[in-house]
């Protein structure tokens, strides 16, 4: 990426080489939290670090602050599988299908997350 | 109060939390220097984090400090009011950030000290000053876990980190013993078996020249103090009593 930054006289513009390079060098992080016992892992951003550990730290620091989650996790943003928009399309749409739905039941407040 | 590890012979205990206290609000405002500098945004973010809780230990210490001298002193005055030489916070502290490599050595030195100094704190008769412990030990501890990542990785990745952070060990080391004669013999030989291990790890070298620095403790400060506390108490040294 190249963009317009003021120098001034003798100044070279080697911020722009370093963010690409860091850019290069910090892989990405998905990190997933955990708010308290008995639910699910919730994505909730991503962020760059250089290995699993600081990555962690990194979480912590960037989405938890004071309220710490119950559990974090992070993973490696290559390591996540997706399929591409157009197969998405392809996919059965449950609303054309409404024999599918539970709608006709009632959820029992007791049961909670569902 | 005879068991209070902080209360030496000539110092009240106000004094000695003060002097705790603005160990906390200068490293705060240094570590302050960074936002917007530091390597990568999430290390803006987490140094920052570090100076605020840092500076919420302060807040703490300086509000019991005044309660307890028992003149009417709030943290404000505390913090806003005072010169130079009646800040008794350790050299370390004050010591320019310097390069990544010097703040996370900095970081490392003092947040094992903290870690000793909170944890002693636990037994102490009084409540107040245990509960600001308690909750200072968390917060010290990770700040250890985050100063000393950084210095594994700093001390053991290139050659130019690897000298960055051996520069920042020389040159900061003169100012542990300062530090680390308030500490028990047990915790300072704690202090000395985390360092050496993180150091270790990194590839780092405790350095042989036994020179060190004191008297913050006294007041007598490094070049460095003077400058932090012109930018940082102008505000109210021009505008007394301003609140917003």
């Amino acid at each position: 990426m190249t963009y317009d930054v003021p120098v001034a006289p003798g100044e070279s513009a080697v911020v722009e080489e370093r963010a690409e390079l860091s850019a290069e060098t910090w892989p990405m992080w998905e990190v997933f939290v955990r708010a308290r016992r008995g639910i699910a892992h919730v994505h909730i951003g991503s962020l760059h670090a250089a290995d699993a550990e600081t990555a962690l730290q990194n979480a912590r620091d960037v989405y938890t602050r004071r309220g710490e989650g119950a559990s974090l996790w992070v993973v490696r943003s290559s390591e996540v599988h997706a399929f591409e928009p157009e197969e998405i399309s392809d996919f059965v749409d449950a609303n054309e299908k409404p024999y599918r739905l539970a709608t006709t039941y009632d959820i029992p407040d007791e049961v909670g997350h569902m | 109060m005879s068991a209070h590890p902080l209360v030496g012979h000539h110092l009240s205990e106000a004094e000695h939390l003060l002097a705790h206290a603005d160990d906390n609000l200068v490293l705060a405002q240094r570590l302050g220097e960074w936002i917007s500098r530091a390597p990568e945004l999430e290390e803006d973010i987490a140094i920052g984090n570090i100076a605020l809780d840092h500076l919420g230990v302060a807040r703490a210490l300086y509000t019991r400090a005044g309660e307890l001298e028992g003149l009417g002193r709030g943290e404000d005055d505390f913090a806003m009011s005072r010169p130079e030489r009646e800040y008794r916070n350790l050299l370390l502290v004050e010591q320019p950030n310097g390069d990544f490599a010097q703040t996370m050595v900095r970081g490392l030195f003092f947040d094992a000290y903290q870690v000793g100094l909170w944890d002693g704190m636990a037994g102490v008769d009084d409540t107040e000053l245990t509960g600001i412990a308690g909750r200072a030990l968390k917060e010290a501890r990770y700040h250890l876990l985050h100063s000393s990542t950084w210095v594994v990785r700093l001390g053991d990745g290139t050659d130019e980190s690897h000298r960055r952070a051996q520069e920042a060990v020389d040159r900061l080391w003169r100012y542990t013993d300062e530090m680390l004669e308030e500490l028990i013999p047990i915790r300072r030989h704690a202090w000395g078996r985390v360092v050496s291990a993180v150091l270790a790890e990194a590839t780092l070298q405790v350095p042989e020249d036994p020179y060190q620095r004191g008297g913050g403790r006294r007041g007598l400060h490094s070049e460095h103090l003077g400058p932090l506390l012109a930018e940082m108490q102008w505000m109210q040294r021009s505008y007394a009593g301003l609140r917003w």
